[in-house]
């Protein structure tokens, strides 16, 4: 079996923030890591792999320090890592991001099961593993938050809901979006780290792949960003006074509104 | 492609500083873009002597604009019920259809939907588009896909809007993707841009810390999910007309590879916490599963849900659905209390959107507190009992 894991580098959201008044980035080196959803993608990759064999390749598109997270995910027990990588992927959207990765998956040869986080903590859009989905033409379950079963053929799954949860059958191949329910990530083992250290990872390029120049990166992407600007800031906090009797009754007092 | 002027440019590090993503650096009193340029253009904007353009955007005109006319919002039905957001969606599409002169359409997919399309129209559709049948009553992302896809092929909407809920954000990325259409998620804010007409979707970025501003000039429909509990709904109007149009589809359309062997509704009533206009949360601060019991107690004085920081669920006193922040929900409710909850970024990315925000912590300088509108600093096991008594005798008097 197959399973193919797209993974992404984030910035890790402590260090980005706006500052309101400069309307400039305070940040202090930020840092980068692995999207958390991505890591419990793996994480469920590596099991279904230890229960019932599998080739487990995790795939990223990003620029050539995005291999950080291909070293990581070998660490805790990836097979292979591929990083899609040109100039020309700059500013794509989900729409562009889900075409190139799903070329790479062509020419990777395909997948039985194609794992990925259910968002990106960058851009919280949750659109690349339906639009991947659908140019690979595979069916998808998003939001998988327990794996029932699983055998060679296909598996039995829990996706959350707003209300409360479906279970699901699907047979191979097909593509899952996860939340962090599913599992809990495992830490690299002395012998990953060892593996991750000496990993060497295939590099594909835009022409490798065979891509369309005009469905990638800003050419290939239907929405623009015109604007980038900070949130409207909170208004001044109240402050209240006096002993907590006092304060807890100006509190319902002024929360009047929202108790009728 | 990201241009830099060397001519221009002064090396005033503006652009540097305006970089989410540490792209830019100035070297040498220029600017210099790296590999981790995204496009965004942030840094475009800041530079004040115009330095900077980005280049290799344009596309050659695809789809004929004009041919695209009207508003749809897709109305989301599960369980025998309209999801809030649809009537929420149908306000906002009102006055984008207004402002562009168009019709407003539902869609409604689902099966038994009774008198569903009726009220869609009291809220505000001119018409709407009714596909039902039995084999529509469990969500199915082919199915519920496939048929939007194909009305919007059929009838060509200029705007298609639906709700960033569980289902909303998981088929409509399909449909767009199909389509060829640009798709802005989990949007906060809507509106028509004068000159052209274009919709400018506004939605929070690196969890809400940054907002943007969107639009897709060169595809059609321009597609947006739109964040619950932001748009405002318009009244029920009994008054208000509109048709209902019943459609028929190939039933092949309705097959699906993914089979729904069962669909759990949760026991308790309130883990839609997307949807809720009152929050209590509970931290770790609660101490033990058992704190939970006096936030049910408060959620309830209060009419509101529970909902929890990752600590809380990740200790096992709380299902993961309650729990809000950047691995969890976001949530816009107009009240959420925190009760014992540090204010981490990740948890407050979640919910920094709240109208009003109370928080109760021990710890004067608890982060929580930055985002907080009013602030209580105290043992929460004084405080909780004290405020469901006020609450109630204020409700009362
Ligand atoms: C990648 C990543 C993703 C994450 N995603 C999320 C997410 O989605 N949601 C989320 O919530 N977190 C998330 N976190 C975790 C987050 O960083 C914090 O660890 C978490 O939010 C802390 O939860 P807490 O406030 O309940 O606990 P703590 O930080 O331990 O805070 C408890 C607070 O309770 C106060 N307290 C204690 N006892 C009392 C008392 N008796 N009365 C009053 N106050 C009291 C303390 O002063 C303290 O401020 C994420 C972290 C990472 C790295
Ligand atoms: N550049 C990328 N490289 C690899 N996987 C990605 C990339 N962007 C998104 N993904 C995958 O798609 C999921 C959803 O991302 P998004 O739609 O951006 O929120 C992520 O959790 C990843 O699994």
């Amino acid at each position: 079996m197959k399973i193919i894991v797209c993974v992404k580098q984030v910035p890790d959201a402590k260090d980005v923030r706006l500052d309101p008044k400069t309307n400039t980035l305070a940040r202090e080196g930020v840092q980068s890591i692995m999207n958390p959803y991505d890591q419990h993608a793996l994480e469920e990759a590596v099991r279904l792999k230890d229960e019932l064999g599998a080739e487990v390749t995790v795939l990223t598109m990003g620029p050539p320090q995005a291999e950080d997270v291909l070293r990581q995910s070998i660490a805790c027990g990836a097979d292979h890592g591929v990083l899609v990588s040109d100039r020309a992927f700059a500013g794509a959207d989900t729409w562009a991001t889900s075409y190139t990765l799903a070329q790479a998956i062509d020419f990777l040869g395909g997948a039985d099961l194609v794992l990925c986080g259910k968002q990106a903590i960058d851009g919280d859009t949750a659109q690349v593993g339906p639009g991947l989905a659908m140019r690979l033409d595979m069916p998808f379950i998003t939001c998988i938050q327990k794996v029932r079963e699983a055998d060679a053929s296909g598996l039995v799954a829990e996706r959350m809901m707003d209300d409360g949860y479906d279970v699901v059958a699907v047979d191979y191949p097909v593509l899952l979006t996860v939340v962090k329910d599913l599992n809990t990530p495992r830490v690299p083992s002395l012998k990953g780290k060892m593996r991750a250290k000496k990993a060497q990872f295939q590099v594909l390029s835009a022409a490798d792949i065979g891509a369309d120049p005009s469905l990638i990166g800003l050419a290939g992407s239907p929405t623009q960003v015109v604007r980038v600007f900070p949130p409207k800031p909170r208004g001044e906090r109240t402050v209240l006074t006096g002993d907590m009797d006092e304060q807890v009754s100006e509190l319902a007092r002024r929360l009047n509104a929202y108790l009728q | 492609m990201l241009i830099i002027d060397k001519d221009l440019c002064i090396g005033c590090g503006l652009c540097e500083a305006s970089c989410a993503f540490a792209a830019i650096e100035v070297v040498d009193g220029c600017a210099v873009v790296g590999d981790a340029c995204t496009l965004c253009g942030a840094c475009v904007e800041s530079c004040e002597v115009e330095a900077l353009r980005i280049e290799g955007g344009e596309k050659t005109q695809v789809v004929d604009l004009n041919a695209w006319s009207g508003v749809w919002v897709y109305a989301e039905y599960r369980h025998n019920e309209l999801a809030q957001v649809a009537l929420e969606l149908l306000g906002a599409g009102r006055k984008l259809a207004d402002a562009r002169g168009v019709s407003l359409t539902a869609v409604l997919i689902g099966s038994e939907t009774g008198e569903t399309a009726q009220k869609l129209i009291a809220h505000g559709a001119d018409r709407v588009l009714r596909i039902d049948s039995p084999e529509l009553l469990h969500f199915s992302d082919e199915a519920y896909g496939g048929v939007l896809t194909q009305l919007i092929q059929e009838q060509k909407p200029e705007i298609v809007l639906a709700g960033a809920t569980a289902m909303g954000r998981s088929f409509i990325p399909a449909v767009a993707n199909v389509l060829g259409a640009g798709l802005t998620a989990d949007c906060t804010e809507l509106d028509i841009r004068e000159e052209d007409g274009a919709l400018l979707q506004t939605r929070p970025a690196f969890g809400g810390n940054i907002m943007a501003t969107i639009v897709c000039p060169y595809s059609r429909p321009q597609m947006a999910t739109v964040r619950p509990k932001v748009m405002r709904e318009l009244e029920f109007d009994a008054t208000r007309s509109g048709e209902a149009v019943d459609c028929t589809v190939q039933p092949e359309l309705l097959k699906s590879r993914v089979r729904v062997l069962e669909s759990v509704v949760a026991d308790q009533d309130d883990v839609n916490i997307q949807e809720a206009d009152i929050l209590v949360a509970g931290g770790r601060g609660l101490d033990s599963e058992k704190g939970f019991a006096l936030i049910r107690e408060l959620a309830g004085a209060l009419n509101g849900s529970v909902a929890a920081t990752r600590a809380a669920v990740d200790a096992g006193w709380i299902k993961y659905p309650h729990q809000v922040g950047q691995t969890g929900k976001t949530v816009a409710p107009k009240l959420y209390v925190a009760c014992g909850v540090s204010g981490a970024i990740q948890h407050v990315a979640g919910m920094q959107s709240a109208e009003t925000i109370v928080a109760i912590n021990r710890d004067k300088d608890a982060p929580i507190f930055e985002v907080a509108d009013f602030a209580l600093v105290g043992d929460l096991y004084e405080i909780v009992p004290k405020l469901i008594r006020a609450v109630e005798e204020q409700r009362s008097s």
